[in-house]
């Protein structure tokens, strides 16, 4: 029988008096299987760093339930939990060199000495930290610490890996080569990892899902690629992606046989009723106005499109970004070759129904993606 | 490398040299002063050079203070013992109590904490004399006057609010997620107090320590209500140096130097302890 690694169920956190203080995390449930790396991905003050705090046991469940290899564990003390974290402020022992910090849970697991002289060994080589082995906390850099702090919590052999926001003080360069080996690391040896982030680069790179949250409320649970093809909510569609989500309200209006998504400063975006689904035009026909979304990778420039004013234009060496004035709010579109326009230039722009997202004006839920119903 | 002139460095030299004599003058004329009689402290002008007697040390450490109107006997020796173990009995029971209380403080917010903490530091506010009377009274019902019990229960009020409230300060330094590291990495609670929590605070609980004993040592007045002859410290007993015939300098001089050194020794060692300590907490929140 295969068991989830982590199972979060109704899962509530309040800060002072339950039902009357601040309300961090909100009736969140969550499943994640064994060997899976997740992101639990946000902007500050969203829940997550607190999520993460109730699975290691540094903050008490309000309410709920939280299993961890199918035990309950939300009422045991962490240190019968069986996970391991990585800091965010690091947090390795100052009277500690950094093999001593990292070698220090195997020696409380009682492991033997060459075991423990070899995990440390690999991880050092994996995390390049061999050369500040010896050397105490407070004489390396954040950087070195931050590894090192990494490093003590995946030589664990746990049921969960907890990283709270694990490369956020490292270089770029040596980010991007790590991100790689420690996902490599952790699908090699079956771990199962939980990530907290806010920066979306890293969640997409390492996890295999994303837990996207925001204001203690779990907004979607899903693959990179399918938060991004049909996010559940105008939230997460204008959250993930980068540059973000254009949005812009239009009212919905029919014509002959043509569906028109009317925008301010009288444009109208037209299209063929043929071109939605019936379902999906039926559910836009219900109503009066929505928002519709278009990602800046997919809006293009066309002669017969939809009038716009250039008011920014930046070549980012591999693509280039531009910023137009359009029915009265803001556009960004990509193109990947270098253009030039000059600003308070006119363009024309079109968007394939296909790549368009429409969400419920007052709910911000998704109803369609494209020409599929959410 | 500094960059400092020859000028500068002896302008240093002399500024140095005069805070010292300044701040050294008061001890090493007692210090000189122990070493004389009372008629060669008296002379006036004072002169620096005298004839060393150690009379004085030796009337004290015997307990027989001969002065013109005859043999008195004192018990400083005795007070000197009181004395230590007074402040030591009193340090140690505080840090007992003081430094989970602290811990407990710094960690576990929990209803009321902050009172009962603000509660235990107004035990500081109020003036000895004040509870004196009422404490006294209280003490005689109770049999707890002139007991080594009593006073180191009333030594408390100087010693546990003290050491609670610096040591709360040092444990607040220490980042919680060192701790719950330790915790996570398979420690109970306790142990991440004794292994995590104390080493990190040590200076602290040194530094707090350390003031806690010279206030317990320099402590007169509570001694003086609540103690008789047998236990009383020396601050009180040096009172017996007011004789009928006479302010014994010498004697109290004496007094001094040895009374003294056991706080200078400790301030001397705990020092390098405490510098030391403190560089190497180098704590990274």
């Amino acid at each position: 029988m295969s068991q989830s690694a982590l199972a979060i169920s109704g899962v509530d956190k309040f800060y002072g008096p339950i039902d009357r203080g601040v309300h961090a995390v909100q009736n969140l449930t969550i499943e994640i299987d064994k060997g899976e790396i997740v992101a639990l991905l946000g902007s500050s003050g969203c829940g997550k760093t607190s999520t993460l705090r109730m699975i290691a046991g540094f903050e008490e469940v309000s309410r709920g339930t939280i299993s961890v290899a199918g035990r309950k564990v939300h009422a045991l003390p962490p240190v019968k939990r069986n996970v391991a974290m990585a800091f965010e402020g690091y947090s390795l022992y100052p009277p500690l060199t950094v093999r001593e910090n990292m070698a220090f849970a195997l020696k409380a697991a009682k492991l033997r000495k060459s075991d423990v002289e070899a995990k440390v060994a690999s991880i050092a080589k994996l995390l390049e930290i061999e050369d500040v082995l010896e050397r105490y906390p407070s004489s390396i850099s954040g950087g070195q610490q931050q590894r090192a702090s990494l490093g003590r919590a995946l030589i664990r052999q746990a049921d969960l890996h907890l990283l709270d926001e694990p490369m956020g003080q490292l270089e770029p360069q040596l980010r991007a080569v790590l991100r790689g080996r420690i996902k490599h690391f952790i699908k090699e040896r079956g771990l199962t990892a939980i990530l907290v982030t806010h920066d979306q680069t890293e969640a997409n790179a390492l996890a295999d899902r994303i837990a996207v949250m925001e204001g203690g409320v779990l907004q979607q649970f899903d693959t990179p690629d399918m938060l991004k093809q049909r996010p559940a909510n105008l939230f997460t569609g204008t959250f993930v992606g980068e540059p973000p989500m254009n949005v812009f309200e239009a009212y919905v209006g029919t014509a002959a046989d043509k569906i028109n998504l009317r925008l301010p400063d009288g444009l109208s975006l037209d299209y063929d009723k043929d071109a939605f689904s019936g379902s999906v035009r039926d559910e836009l026909l219900k109503r009066q106005r929505v928002v519709i979304g278009i990602r800046p990778y997919a809006v293009r420039r066309s002669k017969d499109g939809v009038p716009a004013t250039v008011s920014a234009n930046q070549w980012l060496g591999d693509q280039t970004h531009i910023a137009a004035d359009f029915a009265g709010g803001s556009l960004v579109l990509v193109e990947h070759d270098r253009t030039r326009l000059e600003l308070g230039a006119p363009i024309n722009i079109s968007i394939d129904p296909k790549n368009l997202h429409v969400f419920d004006q007052s709910s911000g839920m998704a109803i369609s993606h494209g020409m599929e119903l959410a | 490398m500094e960059h400092t002139s020859l000028l500068e460095r002896i302008l240093r030299g002399i500024a140095l040299t005069l805070v010292v004599i300044f701040f050294m003058f008061p001890i090493v004329w007692i210090l000189m002063m122990s070493f004389q009689t009372n008629e060669t402290i008296l002379r006036i002008p004072p002169q620096l050079v005298f004839k060393p007697t150690l009379a004085n040390y030796t009337a004290l450490i015997t307990g027989k203070l001969t002065t013109a109107a005859g043999t008195l006997d004192i018990a400083f020796m005795r007070n000197l013992w009181n004395s230590v173990f007074l402040s030591v009995t009193s340090v140690a029971v505080a840090l007992l109590l003081g430094v989970p209380a602290a811990y407990a403080f710094a960690r576990h917010k929990f209803r009321g904490s902050e009172d009962i903490a603000f509660t235990l530091l107004s035990f500081r506010f109020a003036p000895a004399l004040l509870v004196l009377l009422p404490l006294t009274l209280y003490f005689q019902k109770l049999g707890l006057a002139n007991t080594y019990i009593g006073l180191i229960w009333v030594y408390q009020l100087i010693c546990l609010p003290l050491i609670l409230w610096i040591v709360r300060g040092y444990f607040e330094d220490i980042p919680a997620d060192i701790e719950y590291a330790y915790r996570i990495a398979g420690h109970s609670w306790f142990a991440t107090f004794r292994k995590i929590a104390l080493p990190l605070a040590g200076p602290g609980i040194a530094a707090a320590g350390l003031l806690a004993f010279i206030f317990a040592w320099n402590n007169f007045v509570f001694a003086l209500v609540l103690a008789s002859a047998d236990k009383q410290p020396v601050t009180v007993g040096a009172l017996a140096f007011i004789t009928s015939s006479g302010i014994q300098y010498g004697q109290i001089s004496a007094a001094i130097v040895l009374s003294i050194t056991p706080t200078l020794a400790l301030a001397l060692y705990a020092q390098r302890y405490l510098v030391e300590g403190l560089s190497l907490g180098a704590v990274k929140g």
